[in-house]
């Protein structure tokens, strides 16, 4: 199974946060643009990316963008990424955004998430516009070329179609059970 | 000189980190081969305290030590000397932990 489709609309989940309240996407009517993102803590590349999600979600957040990070790794497989864990990472790095626990995995199988990070970008109707990477350099920030999920953002503001609509995903392998 | 070079499949930087050896090695006019060690299970990651992917070890030390390290199944996290995390150690990090591995060697440590 591949990851979901394009132009599919949001698939429904109700997750705990780190925060200590549950959040489903139905909470986040007023986003103009919605983007659930499979990320971990223990991951390097979630690691290398994780700064510039949040200047994301800063830079956006009066646009109307907003972002749930949700992470679906089996903690008996990388303690790391707890719940208790993800209570201390988001606070330590004081997320702008919910950051959800998905225990039994089954949000991030039916995303076909596979990586982490992977991101699915939804629009104001809820309708898959872009799928993948956060940018072309996971390594380097002042590198990158090419910015996907800040050109899709911007595109979906701006009433365009973001172009690409489809990147690889890079980054460590989601821990199933 | 033994050089071996520890990695897990589904972890996606062992290919490049793999190339960025041999460069620095070819560079350094180190002729030495490299062995490559595909890690694939969690037994043999606790066998091999494997920290994860990408290991480098020469003459069975790791070319970036970590106290405590996890080992398991994983990819690896490295920290560049410029504050910057990522899953594999650049060119002058490498050129830089063979020099000290080779100085350590000639001062008999």
């Amino acid at each position: 199974m591949g990851p979901l489709a394009l132009e599919s609309k949001l698939l429904a989940f109700s997750l705990p946060g780190t925060d200590g309240k549950t959040h489903s996407p139905d909470q986040y009517r007023q986003a103009a643009i919605l983007g659930v993102v499979f990320t971990c803590n223990h991951c390097p590349y979630a690691k290398a990316w994780e700064d510039r999600l949040i200047k994301l979600q800063r830079d956006f957040a009066k646009s109307g963008a907003q972002l749930l990070l949700i992470s679906s790794n089996d903690p008996a497989k990388i303690p790391d990424d707890s719940f208790e864990n993800m209570k201390r990472r988001s606070k330590e790095k004081a997320y702008p955004f919910p950051y959800l626990f998905d225990e039994s995995q089954e949000v991030a199988r039916s995303y076909g998430a596979t990586r982490t990070p992977e991101i699915f970008l939804f629009d104001a109707d809820r309708v898959l516009r872009y799928h993948g990477a956060p940018d072309d350099n996971f390594e380097n920030p002042a590198a990158v070329t090419h910015h996907y999920l800040r050109g899709a953002i911007e595109a979906l503001i701006a009433g365009r179609q973001p172009e690409p609509t489809d990147t690889k995903p890079v980054g460590c392998t989601i821990k199933w059970k | 000189m033994k050089i071996e070079f520890l990695y897990w499949e589904e972890c996606p930087s062992h290919g490049e980190a793999l190339a960025r050896l041999r460069e620095v090695l070819n560079k350094a006019g180190i002729g030495t081969p490299v062995e490559l060690i595909h890690v694939g299970t969690d037994d043999q990651a606790v066998a091999m305290k494997f920290p994860g992917s990408p290991t480098i070890r020469v003459d069975g030390a790791d070319l970036f030590p970590v106290p405590h390290e996890v080992v398991g199944l994983s990819c690896r996290v490295y920290h560049t000397p410029e504050g910057r995390v990522t899953p594999l150690p650049t060119k002058d990090m490498i050129r830089s932990a063979l020099d000290a591995h080779r100085i350590r060697i000639s001062k008999g440590g």
